[in-house]
């Protein structure tokens, strides 16, 4: 988990390193676009165009979706990523939770096993 | 989407899990190195319960803690906070109750957007897997609870924000 979101943006910084995927992202914000759009804008080839998104799609940047022959880009939803946040955060929670829990529950076997001892006694 | 931790500190060292289910559910596992029957006991005595539900990471005090362990009976647990001015009070209701293998309860604090959690013990050996389920009225009210922020939503604000200002520089 916390390495996936490591991971997630380590690849979203690669993405920034770009100053095409940057102006790409700004644009995207302002209004959807296809990737023939972003390339006229950009002043790209189609090809070079479809690389960036690619990069963007890939760090969760942009999200793409293809209706009929047009692939439309926009910016992704960055829920999922504070959804696995939270997880963690809650997971932390109960993991200190439950550390304790194991030293309550080992004192009473212990205590257990010395009042058996004491009554055998 | 399952969690874990990355490392094991010592081989004693039981891991925490937390997966989200479906999208009204979230369930915490964890095995704990004792009887079911002993568990059971740290669940519902509460001299015993307040040794372990507010560990010291959490930030905050148990103020007071009433658990009245049967089925319709009530608990409230009170606790400060140094950044919450009032004390905050969390209760609910014992929905079923079965030593030493299942307890039940409601979370009425937040009214009808509250969880119901199912709390299973199972004995293996010795040790006892916990699985805790917090089962959400709809995937609104689990979200409600996601959506707070938290250390990490800092970094991504913060990296939204980079985009944002590199965006109008470019």
């Amino acid at each position: 988990m916390v390495q996936y979101a490591q991971a997630r943006l380590d690849t979203s910084f690669a993405a920034l390193s770009d100053a095409t995927r940057r102006g790409v992202l700004e644009q995207l914000g302002r209004s959807d676009a296809s990737i023939t759009d972003l390339a006229e804008k950009f002043r790209m080839t189609l090809t070079g165009m479809k690389k960036h998104v690619g990069v963007l799609e890939a760090s969760g940047l942009v999200t793409t979706e293809k209706v009929g022959r047009v692939r439309t880009c926009k910016l992704g939803p960055r829920r999922l990523e504070e959804e696995m946040a939270w997880l963690e955060r809650y997971r932390q929670m109960w993991d200190a939770r439950f550390d304790e829990l194991d030293k309550v529950v080992l004192e009473l076997k212990r205590k257990e096993q010395t009042d058996d001892h004491t009554n055998r006694e | 989407m399952t969690t874990r931790t990355e490392s094991e500190p010592t081989l004693m060292k039981n891991q925490t899990t937390v997966e989200r289910k479906s999208e009204r559910e979230v369930v915490v596992t964890r095995t704990i190195n004792g009887p079911a029957r002993i568990v059971f006991e740290a669940f519902t005595k509460p001299e015993l319960f307040k040794k372990w539900w507010v560990p010291k990471s959490l930030g905050m005090t148990l103020l007071s803690c009433e658990l009245d362990v049967r089925v319709g009976g009530g608990y409230r647990l009170v606790f400060s906070h140094p950044a919450a001015a009032e004390p905050m009070a969390f209760f609910g209701k014992y929905l079923e109750v079965v030593p030493p293998s299942r307890l039940v309860w409601s979370n009425d604090e937040a009214g009808e957007a509250g969880a119901v959690t199912t709390v299973t013990f199972e004995e293996k050996a010795g040790k006892t897997l916990l699985v805790l389920r917090d089962l959400y009225p709809s995937k609104e009210a689990l979200d409600a609870g996601i959506g707070s922020t938290d250390g990490m939503g800092e970094t991504l604000a913060q990296l939204d924000e980079l985009v944002v200002s590199l965006g109008s520089a470019a």
